[in-house]
C-alpha cells in the first residue's frame, strides 16, 4: 500500500514534469478508447430505439407468414399463406383474441397514389379492423377501419402521416385519393411512428383487406401475413402448436416434410435485432483492443527511452536503498497512471463524439454509453498499461547500481 | 571486532578479453566511530573501495564483513537496506534529482524505509537545518551553488541517521570556501559518533582524519593521519 501511494506519487511527478510527451504517449490509448466509446454509445442507442420499436408490435402476439424451405426452392415451389388459411385459424383455433390479416400488392410492395396534381408512393396493405389492437396503433384524426369497411368492400383507406404530407393533403378526412384506377375516401390519419435507420415509419397506406383483394386481379395468387393475438390466459405454446398442425394440414404436409410457413413471437424478432447489435459490439470491440494494443506499444516504446534517460536517476535511487521491487512498482504505476489518463481522456473525447454525432445527424436515436462500457475501456487500459509496462519497468528495476550511476 | 572488515578483496574488470584488476588485494579494517581518509593516485581504485564498502558494488573475490555480517550471503533486498539505514553516500558529483527540490532529494531515502510523508517532511527539515541550508528547501539543485548541492547531499546522506558516512571525493568541484564548510560539516558528524571514511588526493583533507588509508597497486597500506 506504501508502495503504492509512493509510486503513484512519483509517478504523477515524472508526468507532469514532461507533461507534452506523457499527452503524446497517451494518445494511442485515447483515440481507442474514444473511438470505442462512441460507437458503444451510438450502437446502444439504436438497440433501445429499435427495442422501443418492436414494444408497438403488442405483448402477447404472434406473426405467421408463407416461409419457402430451400428444397421447395430449388424446385420452383413458393409457399404461400392464402385467405383460406386465415378462416381456418379464425374458426378453429382457440385462445386467440384478435387475427389480423396483411395483404401486401403482389410482386411491388409500393404504389403509386395520387390527390389532384400530387403524387406519392406508400406501401400499400390490406387488413381489418383489430390491425389496431395488434399494433397498438393509434389514431391521430378520424376513425378506423371498421368490420363493415372489410364486409362491403368499402373504398376507404388510413393513411400514415408522411404519406398524407406527400399527397399535400390539408384537410385529409373525407378526402379522395385515387390508387390504380381507383377512388379510395380517406377516413383516418395514423400517429407517426417516428424513423427507423432514417427510414420514415409513416409512409403507407392500410385499405380493408376484402378492399385490396377485389381491386387485385382475383386470380392472382395472394400471399397473406396473419397476425394473432392471444387471448388473455390462453397458452402462446399451445396456440402456436394448433395453428402449426392446422397448416400442415391444410397445406398437405406429410410428416417429415418442412413447414411452410414460419410462426414467430415478437421476443424472437427483437432478439435477432439484439444479435445483430451483439455481434456488431463484438467486431467493433475487437477494433478497438487492437488499437488500444497499438497504443501500449506506444507506452512501452516512450517508457523505454524513458528508463535509458532516467538511468542516472535509477542510480541513485538505488544508492539511497530503493529495491528492485520498489523500482519496477514505481515504473509499473507509471505505465498505468499513463494508461488510464489516456484511457479517461478517451472516454471523455468519446462521449463527446457520440454526443455531437447523434446532434448532426438527427434521425440517430440519442447515444447511451453504458456503464460496463465505462468500466471496460478504463480497465482495459489499465491492463494495456501493466502489460507494456513491464518490460521497460523491469529494465529500470534490474539496472546494476554502479552502472547506472556511471552513465552518461 | 571491527566496524568494517575486508580480506583479500579484489574487483576485476573484464575490458576486450582481457582482465585488469581494480582492486588487487585489498586488507583492512576500521573500527567504530573513525574518521578515515583514502588516499592514492587517480584509477587506484578508491572509487571502487567505496562501492564495495557502501554496498553498491560487490567484490570479485575476497571477504568482506561489515558489523560482524558477511555480505556476500546478503540478497538484494538485504544490501538495499544496508545502503539504506547502514550507510550514508556522498559523491563527487553530487547525484541529486535534478528535478525534485532540496527537501524532496533529502525525504527520497525515507521512503525507502516507509517513514510516512509528514514524518519524512520532519526529519528532512532537521537534517536540513543539520547543513545550515533551512532557507533552501524549496531551491531545485540547479537553483543551487556547488557547495549548497554538496551539503544537500550530505544531509540527505545523514538524514536517515546511518552509522557510516562515505564520502567519494566530496570537495572535488567545490571551491575554498564551500570545501571549508563541507569538511566542518564531517567534522562535526565525526564528533557526534558516525564513522566518517573520505575519498580524497587533497593533502588538507587527508589532515582532517585520524587515520590514512594509501591504495597502492590494488593493495591498501595504511599509514598514520
Ligand atoms: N566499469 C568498469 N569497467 C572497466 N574498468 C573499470 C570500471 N570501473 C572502474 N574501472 C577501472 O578500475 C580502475 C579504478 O577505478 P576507480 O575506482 O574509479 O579509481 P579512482 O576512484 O581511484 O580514480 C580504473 O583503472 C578504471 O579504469
Ligand atoms: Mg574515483
Amino acid at each position: 500500500m506504501f508502495a503504492t501511494v509512493e509510486g503513484a506519487r512519483s509517478a504523477w511527478e515524472s508526468i507532469v514534469a514532461h507533461a507534452l510527451r506523457s499527452f503524446l504517449t497517451t494518445l494511442g490509448i485515447a483515440i481507442g478508447v474514444a473511438s470505442v466509446v462512441a460507437v458503444i454509445g451510438l450502437m446502444q442507442g439504436m438497440q433501445a430505439s429499435i427495442a422501443a420499436q418492436f414494444e408497438g408490435l403488442g405483448g402477447n402476439s404472434l406473426s405467421i407468414a408463407a416461409f419457402t424451405p430451400v428444397e421447395d426452392r430449388l424446385k420452383g415451389k413458393v409457399a404461400r399463406l392464402t385467405p383460406d388459411d386465415l378462416d381456418r385459424i379464425a374458426e378453429r383455433v382457440d385462445g386467440i383474441a384478435s387475427i389480423t390479416p396483411l395483404l401486401s400488392l403482389p410482386l411491388q410492395a409500393m404504389a403509386e397514389m395520387r390527390h389532384g396534381t400530387q403524387v406519392a408512393f406508400a406501401a400499400i396493405q390490406g387488413t381489418t379492423h383489430t390491425y389496431q389492437q395488434v399494433y397498438n396503433a393509434y389514431v391521430q384524426s378520424g376513425r378506423f377501419l371498421s368490420p363493415t369497411d372489410d364486409q362491403r368492400r368499402r373504398r376507404v383507406c388510413v393513411l400514415g402521416e408522411k404519406t398524407r404530407e406527400n399527397l399535400g393533403l390539408e384537410d385529409p378526412i373525407g378526402a379522395y385519393v385515387e390508387m390504380g384506377g381507383e377512388w379510395l375516401k380517406v377516413v383516418r390519419i395514423m400517429e407517426s411512428r417516428g424513423e427507423l435507420f432514417g427510414i420514415s415509419q409513416d409512409d403507407y397506406a392500410l385499405l380493408p383487406y376484402s378492399t385490396l383483394r377485389s381491386m387485385n386481379d382475383p386470380l392472382a395468387d395472394t400471399d397473406i401475413a396473419i397476425q394473432v393475438a392471444i387471448a388473455e390466459g390462453a397458452d402462446r405454446t399451445a396456440v402456436k402448436a394448433r395453428i402449426t398442425q392446422l397448416l400442415r394440414h391444410g397445406h398437405g404436409l406429410q410428416p417429415g416434410e418442412p413447414d411452410d410457413f414460419d410462426i414467430q413471437s415478437p421476443e424472437q424478432i427483437s432478439a435477432a435485432f439484439g444479435q445483430i447489435g451483439t455481434a456488431l459490439t463484438a467486431v467493433v470491440a475487437s477494433i478497438v483492443g487492437i488499437s488500444l494494443v497499438v497504443g501500449g506499444i506506444g507506452i512501452m516504446n516512450i517508457m523505454l527511452v524513458s528508463v535509458v534517460e532516467r538511468t542516472r536517476e535509477i542510480g541513485i535511487l538505488k544508492a539511497l536503498g530503493a529495491t528492485r521491487r520498489q523500482i519496477l512498482m514505481q515504473f509499473l504505476i507509471e505505465a498505468l497512471a499513463l494508461a488510464v489518463l489516456g484511457g479517461a481522456v478517451g472516454l471523455a473525447v468519446g462521449f463527446g463524439l457520440a454526443a455531437a454525432v447523434t446532434a448532426l445527424v438527427p434521425s440517430l436515436p440519442p447515444a447511451a454509453v453504458p456503464l460496463w462500457a465505462v468500466a471496460l475501456s478504463l480497465g482495459f487500459s489499465g491492463l494495456v498499461g501493466v502489460a507494456f509496462g513491464i518490460l521497460p519497468a523491469s529494465q529500470a528495476a534490474n539496472l546494476h547500481p554502479i552502472e547506472a550511476l556511471r552513465y552518461e | 571486532m571491527a566496524l568494517i572488515e575486508m580480506n583479500g578483496i579484489r574487483k576485476s574488470y573484464a575490458m576486450g578479453g582481457q582482465r585488469v584488476d581494480a582492486l588487487r588485494q585489498v586488507d583492512l579494517a576500521i573500527e567504530s566511530n573513525e574518521y578515515v581518509a583514502i588516499v592514492g593516485s587517480s584509477g587506484s581504485g578508491k572509487s571502487t573501495l567505496m562501492h564495495i564498502i557502501g554496498c553498491l558494488d560487490t567484490p570479485s573475490a575476497g571477504n568482506y564483513r561489515l558489523n560482524g555480517q558477511d555480505v556476500e550471503q546478503l540478497g538484494e533486498i538485504e544490501l538495499a537496506s544496508i545502503r539504506n539505514r547502514e550507510v550514508g553516500f556522498v559523491f563527487q558529483s553530487f547525484n541529486l534529482l535534478a528535478r525534485a527540490d532540496a527537501l524532496r532529494n533529502v525525504m527520497q531515502p525515507l521512503i525507502y524505509r516507509g517513514v510516512g510523508f509528514g514524518a519524512r517532511r520532519r526529519m528532512a527539515l532537521a537534517a536540513l537545518a543539520q547543513v545550515g541550508l533551512s532557507d533552501r528547501a524549496e531551491h531545485r539543485p540547479n537553483q543551487l551553488s556547488g557547495g549548497q548541492r554538496q551539503r544537500v547531499a550530505i544531509a540527505r546522506a545523514l538524514v536517515a541517521s546511518p552509522s557510516i558516512l562515505l564520502a567519494d571525493e566530496p570537495t572535488g568541484n567545490l571551491d575554498a570556501l564551500a570545501t571549508e564548510q563541507v569538511m566542518a560539516l564531517f567534522d562535526a558528524l565525526h564528533a557526534q559518533g558516525h564513522t566518517v571514511i573520505v575519498v580524497t588526493h587533497e593533502a588538507e583533507i587527508a589532515a582532517h582524519c585520524q587515520r590514512v588509508i594509501e591504495l597502492v597497486d590494488g593493495r591498501a597500506r595504511s599509514g598514520s593521519g
